[in-house]
Parts: C-alpha cells; sequence; structure tokens
C-alpha cells in the first residue's frame, strides 16, 4: 500500500465483454462511470443510494447496484450492463414479455427490473408470484406498475418451461 | 448526489490496515461491501479524506468450522453465508434472518462483518450476534483480540472497535441438538429497515427453555438484550415476559412508529418468536 494519497487511479475492467482502460477518480462511482466515461446510458440513477434499483448491474455475473459500487473497485472485474444484456439476446425473452404485458411505462426504471429479474430466472427454475415480488422489492417502479411486471416475469418463465420441453 | 473527492488505497494485509488506520486516525475509513458507506459518501454524511479498501486481503472470506466454533471472515457476504451448508447447519439464525435484509443486489456485496462493526441500530445482523452470544475478532495497533458481543455494542453507531481497529471476523457458538433460534421483524416494506426486529437463541430443557437470549433492534440505540423478558422465558411465563419488555426496553418513536407502537410490536414479535423457539423439532 502506497503511503503518497491518491485519488486518481488507473482503472482497467471488462464491460460487456470489452476491455476498457479508464483513468479514474476514486470517488467516481460505477454508475457515473458506465454513463459519463463510457457512455452507457442504459443504467439509469434514481436514488444514489442504493434503495430504488435503476442502477442494477452484473459484477462477475451478480446483480449490484451500481451507485453503492466505487469504480475504483472493479479492477479487473466483468461488468454486464442492459446494452450488453441486450444486444447479446439473452434476455430477449423477458423483453418480449415486458411488452407484451405492457411491463414498462416510463421506463425509467426497466433496466433494472430486467436485469434483477434476469438474475432470479438465472437462479430460481420455477419461483411462484411472492417470490418474483421479494426478488424485485429492491427495484422501485414509480408509476406503480408492478403486476405487470411480475405478470411479465411469470409469462418469461412460462415460455421458458415451455420452450424447453 | 456525489462524494466529496477522498483518497483511495487497497491494504494487502491486516496489518496494512491497521497501520494506515493508525497513520491516519479519523480522517480514514475501512470499505468492504460498502453497501451503507458509499451510500453515506453519496450523501456527504461522511467525508473521508481516505478510504482503505480492505476487499483485497486474502484470508478473510472464509467460513469454517474451527475448534468449538463457527468462523465467518470479515469479507464474507451475505449471500455466501445465506448459500453456504456450514452456516445452515451451525447458525440456523443467521439463514432466517439474512432473507431480511435489504434485497439481492445489496445482499451480493454487504458483508456481515461490516453490518456488526457499523452497529446500525435497525441491522438485523448486530441482533443475531448478540442473541449468539458470538465473539468479534479484533486487530488494532496493539495486536489481535476478542471482544463479546455483550460487551461490543456501545451505543448509537458506537462499538468497542477503537480509531484503529479492525474488525477480522465472528466466532459463533455451534448450533446443537437443543438449541433453538427465532427471528422475526416489522418493516413497512420487504427489505427495509425494521420498525422492530427480534433475534433469539435458547437451549431445550424439557418441556421448558434456558440459556434465553432476546436482542432487539430499532428499539434503541443499539441491538439491546431484553433480560427481565428473557428470565420470565425462562421461568416459562410467557405474559410475563411480554410485561418485563416494558421495564427492558425505552424506544425513541421516530417517523415510522411512535414508541408506543415500537412497544406494542415488541410483545407481538416476542409472542412470535416465543412460538419458534418452542416448535422446533426435539
Amino acid at each position: 500500500m502506497s503511503a503518497e494519497l491518491e485519488t486518481v487511479f488507473d482503472l482497467t475492467l471488462t464491460v460487456n465483454g470489452v476491455a476498457h482502460h479508464e483513468s479514474v477518480e476514486a470517488r467516481r462511482h460505477l454508475a457515473d462511470f458506465l454513463r459519463e466515461d463510457l457512455g452507457l446510458t442504459g443504467t439509469h440513477i434514481g436514488c444514489e443510494h442504493g434503495v430504488c434499483g435503476a442502477c442494477t448491474v452484473l459484477m462477475d455475473g451478480e446483480i449490484v447496484r451500481a451507485c453503492l459500487t466505487l469504480a475504483v473497485q472493479c479492477e479487473g472485474r466483468h461488468i454486464e450492463t442492459i446494452e450488453g444484456l441486450s444486444d447479446s439476446g439473452r434476455i430477449a425473452g423477458l423483453q418480449e414479455a415486458f411488452r407484451t404485458r405492457n411491463a414498462l411505462q416510463c421506463g425509467y426504471c426497466t433496466p433494472g427490473m430486467l436485469i434483477a429479474a434476469s438474475a432470479l430466472m438465472d437462479i430460481e427454475p420455477a419461483p411462484d408470484r411472492a417470490e418474483i415480488r421479494e426478488h424485485i422489492s429492491g427495484n422501485y417502479c414509480r408509476c406503480t406498475g408492478y403486476h405487470a411486471i411480475v405478470d411479465a416475469v411469470e409469462a418469461a418463465l412460462a415460455a421458458r418451461t415451455e420452450g424447453a420441453r | 448526489m456525489k462524494p466529496a473527492t477522498f483518497a483511495y488505497a487497497r491494504a494487502q494485509s491486516v496489518a496494512e490496515a491497521v497501520a494506515a488506520l493508525a497513520a491516519h486516525g479519523d480522517e480514514a475509513r475501512l470499505i468492504a461491501g460498502g453497501q451503507s458507506l458509499v451510500a453515506m459518501l453519496n450523501m456527504r454524511l461522511s467525508a473521508p479524506r481516505l478510504l482503505i479498501d480492505i476487499n483485497a486481503i486474502s484470508g478473510l472470506s472464509e467460513i469454517a468450522v474451527e475448534g468449538d466454533g463457527l468462523r465467518i471472515g470479515a469479507l464474507v457476504r451475505y449471500t455466501q453465508a445465506l448459500r453456504a451448508p456450514l452456516v445452515a447447519r451451525h447458525a440456523p439464525l443467521l439463514t432466517r434472518a439474512i432473507p431480511h435484509i435489504a434485497h439481492a443486489a445489496i445482499r451480493n456485496r454487504g458483508t456481515l462483518g461490516g453490518s456488526v462493526a457499523f452497529a446500525d441500530p435497525a441491522a438485523e445482523m448486530p441482533a443475531c450476534i448478540l442473541a449468539l452470544g458470538a465473539d468479534i475478532a479484533i486487530s488494532g495497533p496493539d495486536g489481535a483480540r476478542v471482544v463479546a458481543a455483550d460487551d461490543f455494542f456501545l451505543g448509537l453507531y458506537e462499538t468497542a472497535l477503537g480509531p484503529a481497529d479492525m474488525l477480522t471476523g465472528l466466532n459463533l457458538p455451534l448450533h446443537g441438538p437443543d438449541r433453538r433460534v427465532g427471528f422475526a421483524e416489522f418493516a413497512r416494506r420487504h427489505g427495509d429497515y425494521a420498525m422492530v426486529g427480534l433475534a433469539a437463541t435458547a437451549t431445550a430443557r424439557g418441556a421448558g427453555l434456558g440459556d434465553v437470549r432476546l436482542a432487539y433492534f430499532s428499539m434503541g440505540p443499539c441491538a439491546v438484550r431484553a433480560r427481565g423478558a428473557e428470565q420470565a422465558l425462562e421461568a416459562g411465563d410467557l405474559d410475563a415476559a411480554v410485561a418485563a419488555l416494558e421495564a427492558d426496553l425505552d424506544p425513541t418513536g421516530d417517523i415510522h412508529a411512535s414508541r408506543d407502537t415500537k412497544m406494542h410490536l415488541a410483545g407481538v414479535l416476542l409472542r412470535r418468536v416465543a412460538g419458534q423457539l418452542s416448535e422446533q423439532p426435539q
């Protein structure tokens, strides 16, 4: 550990499969780094203190709050944002279910909702509505469209089960 | 909001972290999961000059049985503990409590040790540690020491940790066949901080209970034991235990619940948790 007090760091990390090398201030949180430094504005910022879930991203495959993670703490990590998940087609079924079930109104919470929901689908084969609600309880929808969102996740799970047969 | 400017350093060992704390005093803060600290930095409720990141220190992410205790390193995350068979077997109170803590994304980063060190009065983990009668392992400028949970939580965000001390792990007594655990909380929404919460342990003695430990949270400046209610439960008198809470607890009302509401809910939780303590398989 250096005796010098450093406030700016060279950061190397992978975002959506692409290696990035950037200079960042230690005080820059990951959500601002993604939006301001990399131009990946699909990661939204709502409350900036870990309550609303709009900034949810994947770090090494697990959902985290980008506003409660400092960019400098992501040295060597693999970050995936809504842009990466969307472009890869990995959540196409979930996105289609959100469209058909009208599970987005203003759309502000949608990237975080999709990432949180896809993380649930990754770990639980058949969650019930109560489990879906519990899992997305950390993601606020200020349009209060929760019912449709739970419907959409349920529909995506059903479509996946159907497709697997 | 955005944090004020701070310097950042990665400690590679406990000794490095302690030395950096000793060198910078109150101007430095340790960061592990950061799920409370970064929120406070963003709101500028905390503005340290230096953040010392302890995430790269090896040997602090393990869960292991050591002697007659379960050792949980300071960097063990909630999700890791929740998925660990060792925790389910030897510390079932944690397996019950952790799903109540915030949300999946926060549990993926937040650490048990960080919650104990921060000692938020509304947090679940300090009460669990108090109910279990766990020991807290600390390293400081004068070496390593162990502090019992009963002597650790001193007041509002105040613990036995000195300014250059680092919490390195938690030592939990192993769950035995006669041990009983209970946990319940009231929160306005799932994952919110509790208005009132209770973590409890006891030993089954025939049809009754002994060694009862009731640790309330959100009922005072820090996690607090209800000792009068513990004695009444050991005597087998649940109504007397609920009545004893009046002398055991002295919460202040807040925006979520008045003092009277909190006291009422504390009694409701005690009846619920007493049921859990009695119902577990023999």
